[in-house]
């Protein structure tokens, strides 16, 4: 046990000197630094072409038992729609299962029968539309165009209307391949996510595993400066480092795929500092309890980078886990991270909805950064 | 024994002992070094000469006995025993992606130095080692004698009462370990309690005083010129492979 007598006033040099050290390494390992900078980029740029959420070139395949002038006027208009490219019209609804797993189309309109006298009468006509939803994300969002086209072609008819009320058109749909849909448009959030603990976590793990397999931490530990101070110096500089790749991420993001931050940015940063310090937590723990610089970094990978990946919900939704795994997440940081930043930034809440998780994520970080301070005291020797 | 240091006793070392699991590293070790002088600690690898100073420099708890250190117990005041000695590992301690004033200016701010007098030591020490030219020029790329040197004078940069160097010298030639021991000199005599480990038995001749550690004890202990006396060696190398091959028979 160390209890010191008297505790001499040091200069706040001490810490200074040895942050403005760390800031050397990061800034001088160019290759490295380049990595880290242009790495969060290239992924918002291959997650969001990836994930894109606006399609081009939507193949549409028009059912049309009974060709009349109202639905020649909506072929046309689907024609003349940009991103639709009418790639059939067939009398019968035999075609469609061949067309989607041709995938020659996307998305199907079966219309009713006598479709102008049904409008004439001022009925409601029904039109059926079926999606290719294997990929539930652009099902949704081919569904959402589509059901705005016909949206548009209502609102023409509108002033032809005989009788109020009923609506014009109904519009019954199907999902094919993936009845039960999850939302599109969340990469962002979890994509910081991901970058967080790469930065924060890898990049910890390593640096601190160099200074042991290099000796300098011994020397370091010989000086005065304190455990948690030398662990202090080692995240600061990362702690930094990942506020400023959440910015690029951010900004990237909004100016290259219109990412919307509908919350406060404020609360967003914030709570990326949080998670920030939950994850190099995690990095100093992991350092400490391995030997060398590649046992740290497979450590690092398998034990914040895989979770953060697979179980966060960023890219699995946690509600169609298995059973048994849906509490296991519960222990991933990113996991609460990804919920607080999709409130922020889809949905504009405030700390009001959030504080549940952020307490989470508060609690956690102080309990890592207790055992990642003890951890690192009782391995060195 | 409390309070500071008495009198000229730098390290006062009384049955220090450490045992890993049911291993005994270091075996009830017992001696004194005076103020200024420039101790020689040796031992075959493995004999716990590393264990040893380990404890001495409040890095490993002993499990029995006491060590005190410029003063102070290694077991209780481990923050007091740091902030007033220097160390110097076997391995190289210096950060190579920095420059030689960048590192110098980092152990400096560790040890609580003021910039004005970083400064100062900066440039004496620049000036001592002939490293004027290579002020700004990353660690890496200067000799490693030179590196060592450096290495040493950044240890000493605090003053310390006492300095720990652990193999020191390692893979340098002849004329650089001449003067990597004249800089030791020069801080002994400026009082500095020198404590060093080395594999190079011409150095150990360079001591006031060594002891040498067989088995985690301290089986010799004395200037070297007594050493030589008491076993009829001719040199201290002849005391050593004599002492560790009766232990390694045991």
């Amino acid at each position: 046990m160390i209890t010191p007598r008297k505790r001499m006033r040091r200069p706040p040099s001490t810490l200074g000197a040895f942050v403005t050290k760390e800031l050397h390494h990061i800034l001088r390992d160019r290759q490295t630094l380049a990595i880290l900078l242009l790495m969060p980029l290239v992924q918002v740029l291959l997650f969001g072409y990836a994930l894109r959420t606006d399609i081009r070139d939507l193949r549409v395949a028009v059912v049309d038992p009974t060709p009349d002038v109202a639905t020649q006027r909506l072929r046309t208009r689907l024609a003349a729609t940009a991103r639709f490219r009418l790639v059939t019209v067939s009398p019968t609804t035999k075609v469609l299962p061949e067309l989607f797993q041709r995938r020659t189309a996307d998305v199907a309109i079966v219309l009713p029968t006598s479709f102008a006298s049904t409008l004439g009468r001022g009925d409601t006509a029904q039109v059926l539309l079926v999606t290719d939803a294997s990929d539930p994300n652009t099902g949704t969002t081919m569904q959402v165009y589509v059901r705005s086209v016909l949206a548009d072609f209502e609102r023409e008819l509108e002033g032809a209307r005989p009788r109020a009320g009923a609506p014009i058109i109904g519009i019954a749909s199907r999902m094919r391949f993936n009845p039960t849909l999850e939302s599109a448009n969340l990469f962002v959030p979890g994509l910081i996510a991901l970058v967080l603990t790469l930065v924060s976590a890898l990049m910890t793990a390593i640096s601190l595993s160099r200074e042991k397999e290099l000796g300098t931490l011994e020397v370091l530990l010989v000086s005065p400066l304190r455990p948690w101070q030398i662990i202090v110096g080692k995240v600061v500089p990362y702690l930094v480092l990942g506020f400023a790749i959440t910015c690029l991420v951010l900004t990237a993001a909004r100016i290259a795929f219109h990412v919307p931050l509908r919350g406060s940015v404020t609360l967003l940063l914030a709570e990326s500092v949080l998670f920030t310090i939950v994850s190099l937590s995690l990095g100093v723990l992991v350092a400490a309890r391995t030997s060398s610089q590649r046992a740290a970094m497979l450590g690092a990978l398998v034990g914040t980078m895989m979770p953060t990946a697979l179980l966060s919900g960023m890219i699995f939704p946690i509600t169609s886990m298995p059973g048994w795994l849906q509490p296991v997440t519960r222990i991933v940081p990113a996991r609460w991270f990804i919920v607080i930043a999709r409130g922020i930034m889809l949905k504009g809440i405030g700390i009001e909805y959030l504080w549940r998780e952020t307490a989470v994520l508060a609690g956690m970080a102080l309990l890592l950064l207790v055992a990642a301070t003890r951890s690192f005291h009782a391995h060195l020797d | 024994m409390t309070g500071s240091a008495r009198g000229d006793r730098s390290i006062e070392v009384d049955g220090l002992t450490r045992r890993f699991g049911t291993f005994t590293a270091v075996d009830a070790i017992s001696f004194d070094v005076a103020q200024g002088e420039v101790f020689g600690f040796l031992g075959a690898n493995g004999a716990g000469k590393t264990t040893a100073i380990r404890m001495l420099i409040g890095l490993l708890a002993p499990t029995a006995g006491s060590a005190r250190v410029a003063g102070y117990d290694v077991a209780t005041q481990a923050e007091m025993v740091k902030r007033n000695i220097g160390y110097m590992s076997q391995r190289f301690s210096l950060y190579e992606d920095l420059t030689v004033r960048e590192n110098i200016t980092l152990y400096g701010g560790i040890y609580g130095l003021s910039d004005e007098a970083i400064e100062k030591r900066t440039a004496e020490l620049v000036d001592r080692l002939d490293l004027r030219d290579d002020v700004d020029t990353r660690v890496k790329s200067i000799p490693l004698g030179w590196k060592q040197k450096l290495a040493f004078s950044v240890a000493v940069l605090h003053d310390p009462k006492v300095v720990f160097l652990d193999e020191p010298t390692g893979g340098v030639d002849p004329i650089t370990r001449r003067q990597f021991w004249e800089l030791i000199y020069t801080t002994a005599a400026a009082g500095t309690t020198v404590f060093v480990t080395t594999h190079y038995m011409d150095e150990a001749e360079y001591c006031d005083r060594v002891s040498i550690m067989v088995d985690g004890r301290i089986v010799a202990l004395g200037t070297p010129s007594e050493l030589k006396a008491q076993y009829e060696a001719r040199t201290i190398d002849d005391v050593f492979v004599r002492l560790a091959r009766a232990g390694n028979a045991a």
